[in-house]
This record gives structure tokens, sequence and C-alpha cells, in this order.
């Protein structure tokens, strides 16, 4: 059992969980600068422009 | 396990376009689920949209940083870089082969019965020139007297933002048909030859010119699911080339960019359980054995 579990802590990949771990850090300072309710004003209208027209 | 793919990409499409009342609002969902993104191409510009568009967003939000800063608003676009950045944590470009509309579009038009083409390989660092050029440089620096930029890739190329929201709008909203011009014109040709590509060709806008795919490909290494190759099972007998549809040689190179986990080769190809699905460095699944290699006295 002791053996089972030291060869799956070997393979478990740590890159993944740091990648991840990072971007939520980054997700989370962009929710304390209120970037979700800019995104959303900018998502509920439509960009003409941005479509092509206009 | 393809029919499986078909359905979740189904659902995501769904779940991405839920707003089924435009035909009567004759207009966009404008409601608080535009908070969430949607994991794929997906222009939130679509009458049906119920999700932001990770790539029209960040647009937006370099586009009018200096504005933002004058105004004392710090927004740098990192709630969205952070949602684009777990996503490819945990997937990588497995999402354009599962979870991508536009992605989906172009596996259906490619199943026309047409000559097939390979799409040169060269051309599939294009998408990344289109990450760093339309996405980011020119919304930071192509600024106007104001200091404002542009959404350059929505506006000069996106197909899908052409065929998802503007060709509809315009049928909604015939007064916009007043509005149209060369601008409009270029997207068109832009949609009909990627459209008319991937009849012939299987998924070109994801390999060639995707800035979201190309995003998502950096994560190739560090991604948390990820397809994987036991070479000792491996016989580089290339069956898994003929069934990718995007041109992976995963026997040759099982981290490419281009890999978008479909699990065909693991699935349909691979008879040798040489390719297998793994979570976080834990295997979870290989393909079905057919044939086992016989070891030859």
């Amino acid at each position: 059992m002791v053996l089972k579990k030291r060869k799956n802590r070997h393979l478990l990949r740590k890159g993944p969980f740091v990648v991840i771990a990072f971007f939520l850090l980054i997700w989370f300072a962009g929710i304390s600068l209120d970037e979700p309710g800019r995104v959303l004003e900018q998502a509920v209208r439509i960009c003409l422009s941005c479509v092509g027209i206009g | 396990m393809e029919f499986v793919r078909k359905w979740v990409q189904v659902v995501f499409g769904f779940l991405t376009n839920g707003y089924w009342a435009f035909p009567f609002t004759r207009n966009i969902y404008p409601g608080p689920l535009k908070v969430i993104c949607a994991p794929g191409l997906n222009c939130y510009s679509c009458p049906a949209a119920t999700t932001y568009c990770l790539i029209g967003s960040i647009q937006q939000l370099l586009a009018n940083v200096r504005l933002s800063l004058e105004g004392g608003q710090y927004f740098f676009g990192l709630y969205v870089i952070g949602s684009a950045g777990i996503l490819g944590g945990l997937f990588g470009r497995m999402i354009c082969g599962w979870a991508c509309p536009f992605g989906f579009i172009q596996e259906l038009l490619n199943k026309i019965p047409s000559p097939k083409f390979a799409v040169p390989r060269p051309l599939r660092y294009g998408k990344f020139v289109f990450l760093a050029v339309f996405v980011i440089l020119l919304p930071l620096f192509w600024v106007d007297e104001f200091g404002a930029g542009g959404t350059t890739f929505c506006k000069y190329i996106c197909p899908a933002g052409t065929l998802e929201a503007g060709l509809p709008m315009i049928f909604l909203q015939p007064d916009l048909r007043d509005n149209l011009g060369y601008l409009f014109l270029n997207k068109i040709v832009i949609m009909m030859l990627f459209l008319g590509w991937s009849v012939v060709a299987s998924r070109p806008f994801c390999r060639t010119a995707c800035p979201l795919g190309a995003f998502y490909a950096l994560f190739k290494r560090h991604k948390l699911v990820k397809l994987r190759l036991n070479r000792d099972n491996c016989t580089s007998c290339g069956a898994c080339h003929s069934v990718c549809p995007m041109g992976v040689k995963f026997d040759e190179s099982p981290e490419d960019q281009d890999c978008i986990t479909c699990l065909k080769c693991m699935s349909k190809a691979c008879r040798f359980d040489a390719i297998y699905l793994e979570v976080g460095g834990m295997p979870v699944a290989t393909g079905e054995t057919r044939i086992r290699p016989v070891a030859v006295e």
C-alpha cells in the first residue's frame, strides 16, 4: 500500500497544478479590480464594428 | 468515443448559445451569464450567445487600457487572461476538439464529400502571428487620437464573428444593412474562404489562424488532461497519422501544438495500446485493444 502510494506520488505531474494556481491568482486579481463588471458591460452591448458592420 | 465527443460538442454549442428568444427580441442576450467565458471561439455578439468571447474581451480591454487608466480603473484583462489560463492549464487544446462551436462547424463541413487536401505545415505557425499581432499588439498600440485601440482580429479577420454575429444581426435588424461596406465585404470573403477550405481540408481555421487555439497550444506540456505515448508499445506503424483531424503525427511528436485530444488516435487507430489518456500524470484510459503484439520466437 505504501509502495503504491509512493509510486502514484512519483507519477503525479506538478506542472499543470502550478500553471492552474498561477492563473487562478491572476483571475482573482482581475476580480479584485472589478474586471468582471467591465467584461459584462462590453459583452451585453453589440459591437457593430467588431463584427464588420459600420 | 467519437460519438460521445460529437454530443459534447453539441451540448457546448447549446450551452454557449442558449438564448433562443433572439428572434423575438431581435437583439443579443443582455443577461448576467455573459460574465462567464465561452471556452471555445464563440462570438459574444451572436444573438444566441450566453457567454463572453475570450478573444473579443481581451481585445476590448487592451484597446481601452489607456482610457481605463486615465479614468483611474485598472483593467488590464487579468480576469480574462486568468479564465483562459485556467482552461488552458486544465485542458489545453482539448477545448478545440470538444467545446468549440466553430471547430464543430468546420468538422461538419469537412464531412461534405469532396477531394481532401492537407494543410501545409508552415501555415500552422500563422495562428501565433494572429494572436501576437491582431489580438495583443494592434489593439494596444494602433490607437486613435484619444488613445483608444480597436478589436482588430474581430473587426478584420474573425470568420466566427461574421458567421455567428454579423450575418444574423443584419437579418434581425434590417436597418444595419445601410452600414454595410468594404469592411463587411472583406469579412465575408475571409469567412467564405475558411468555410470553403473546411470542406476540402480538416479544421483549416483552427490550424492556421485561430488565436484562441494558439493560446491554448502554449499549454501543450503543462496541461492537466493530455494524451501520452507509451514508446514501449509503439511500433511506429503510422496508423495514428491517418485519423488525426489536425495532421498530427502523434508517434513522432506526442506533445504537438495542434493535438486537440479528440482521442481518435487512441480509440480508432492504435492497435497496440501505445496511446493513453492521463490526468495530471495518472493514466485514466487507453484505447480498446484489438490486436496485441505477439512475441516472435
